[in-house]
């Protein structure tokens, strides 16, 4: 099937996976198409890190169909690896080795000629702007810097495909920027790449298209705008009801609002157009109200519940 | 290129993975391989040895010595696939990132199974080239011993893998060093002859790896070679293949879900 769709990277149908008994992805159906850049948006336990470990040929397949570059990813693990290029989630970097050795001992799995890996190596550093802690130890980085470096190390083989699992977790928001930054022009360079995320601006900024999961399915699959016209509308009104006269500010928001939803002592109204938030504000004006455009967030929020995930 | 081929080249990048860490440190790390025999060499062999009768015809030294090449080989070689491993495996998470790239999980473990196995041909080496000034050495047949030497290295690497796998935390390794390897390093020939001792004490022993690693070393060093040594390599080799098949399905079974 790849021959007649070689723009489709991964295909899955029906993919299931458990733990000891345990379902953790529950069939599920997706593609990745060549050039995009997917987001699999999810709380945790959703699913998400099975699902790209499984492509990865990290995690067995449990059931269904996985196609990774055309191919079935049993029997066909080194193949599909070797042009994988891989972000994981927590730092391992190898921390016996220096930030260009780690480079270079790296490419060197993929079987890449030394010449070759020398010149990668220095693009590379320069590209994640490493190349003056080039023989620094992995245990002299900042949590940005290593994460740069890991995305430097998975660019070393100069992949089709890029994984990466939370990019931007535990990053300060300098540091999250920067590796945004990096993705976005590796996407416009042509790299496709399949990210999992908890963050929606992170969504928001780099995707394309966004597949929700949540307890090992898909419940919602389109692009960030899509997704937030077809779901929550343009605009939003937060109302802090913390004052006595609040019960007036509430049945102005149920009356002229699209969508009203309670979160503790928070309360939110969702428009469909922007205009009719507007004209509230003024009635509002002497509570505690944040009025502000619609988000994925709002989305997730909306389909996944505020319940905690723990 | 084949199948063959590829898995070697894949367990020769995790060797050269493993020698590139180590080079930067490999003055404290040849005072664990190297130094701690030499001193067991010198204080057992020469110190004690004065006090000790000829055995089957040879100074206590030159019985010593070959055993001391067996024992440093099974020590080297568990040292590295236990403690070594096992911090790569869990706390550096290396063996995960290797794994993303085209080598797979039996290429890492072989890979790491073959550098420890260096380790024991380093420090077994530096004992029989100190063997030879000392006359303990009888003909170019001891040239054997390093080929020996590395494959001795290779099962109980493979042994100490196979039991990285099941380990949940370092305490675990006691159990290892205590019971499997002190008990080998101590009633497996290398300090004492077994023949002479109670029945059940030489077929316990027989049942010992290194035992049979001991036999074959003196036999080489010695030039007293019997025609029971084959049945000595035998087990060494079905030992060897059947723990290498364990190291690989367990640490297969403990990475991949």
């Amino acid at each position: 099937m790849s021959d007649t769709d070689g723009d489709v990277l991964v295909r899955a149908v029906g993919l299931v996976k458990s733990y000891g008994g345990e379902p953790v992805v529950k069939g599920i159906d997706f593609e990745v198409r060549r050039g995009e850049c997917l987001g699999f948006l999810g709380p945790n336990g959703a699913g998400k890190t099975t699902t790209i470990n499984m492509i990865c040929c990290f995690v067995s397949v449990g059931g269904g169909e996985l196609e990774v570059f055309g191919r079935p990813v049993e029997g066909h693990a080194r193949e599909i690896k070797r042009r994988l290029g891989v972000v994981s989630q927590d730092n391992n970097l190898d921390p016996d080795l220096t930030v260009i050795k780690n480079l270079l001992v790296y490419g060197r799995y993929f079987g890449i000629p030394r010449e070759r890996r020398l010149e990668r190596a220095e693009e590379l550093l320069e590209f994640v702007q490493l190349d003056e802690k080039r023989d620094s130890h992995i245990r002299q980085l900042s949590g940005g810097m290593r994460r740069r470096l890991t995305l430097a190390r998975a660019l070393i083989s100069t992949p089709e495909l890029l994984i990466l699992d939370e990019p931007s977790t535990g990053l300060d928001p300098q540091a999250r920027h920067v590796v945004w930054q990096k993705l976005r022009a590796l996407n416009r360079a042509g790299v496709t790449m399949l990210l999992t995320t908890h963050y929606m601006e992170e969504a928001a900024q780099l995707c394309d298209r966004v597949l929700i999961m949540d307890e090992g399915r898909i419940i919602a699959r389109g692009t960030p705008e899509g997704l937030i016209d077809e779901h929550i509308g343009a605009e939003v009104l937060e109302l802090y009801p913390s004052d006595p006269a609040h019960a007036g500010a509430l049945a102005l928001l149920e009356g002229a609002a699209d969508h009203v939803e309670r979160a503790g002592d928070e309360v939110f109204g969702f428009f469909r157009q922007g205009e009719r938030a507007r004209e509230l504000l003024p009635a509002l004006a002497e509570h505690h109200v944040v009025h502000r455009r619609a988000t994925l967030e709002d989305v997730f929020l909306r389909l996944t519940g505020r319940e905690l995930r723990e | 290129m084949t199948v063959a081929t590829a898995r070697a080249a894949g367990a020769f990048r995790v060797w050269l993975r493993n020698y590139e860490s180590w080079k930067d440190f490999a003055v404290a790390s040849l005072v664990g391989t190297v130094a701690e025999p030499l001193l067991y060499f010198a204080a057992i062999g020469f110190g004690l040895g004065r006090f000790v009768e000829d055995i089957q015809g040879q100074p206590y030294v030159a019985f010593l010595a070959p055993g001391l090449v067996a024992a440093t080989a099974m020590n080297a070689a568990a040292f590295e696939t236990t403690f070594g491993s096992f911090t790569r495996m869990t706390e550096q998470r290396t063996y995960e990132a290797i794994v993303m790239t085209p080598i797979s999980v039996g290429e890492v473990v072989a890979g790491d199974i073959l550098w420890a196995a260096s380790k024991s041909l380093l420090g077994g080496g530096v004992i029989l080239l100190i063997m030879l000034p000392l006359g303990l050495i009888e003909g170019p047949l001891a040239l054997a011993v390093l080929p020996l030497t590395f494959a001795v290295g290779i099962m109980f690497g493979a042994l100490g893998m196979a039991y990285t796998a099941i380990a949940p935390s370092y305490t675990f390794f006691n159990y290892f060093f205590t019971l499997v390897i002190g008990v080998m390093f101590l009633f497996s020939g290398v300090f004492f002859p077994l023949e002479g001792l109670p029945g059940w004490v030489g077929w316990a022993a027989w049942l010992l790896p290194l035992t049979h690693a001991v036999i074959l070393m003196r036999g080489l060093t010695s030039g007293a070679l019997a025609p029971s040594m084959w049945i000595d390599l035998a087990w060494l080799v079905a030992f060897t293949l059947l723990v290498f098949w364990l190291a690989v399905r367990l640490i297969r079974r403990r990475l991949i879900r």
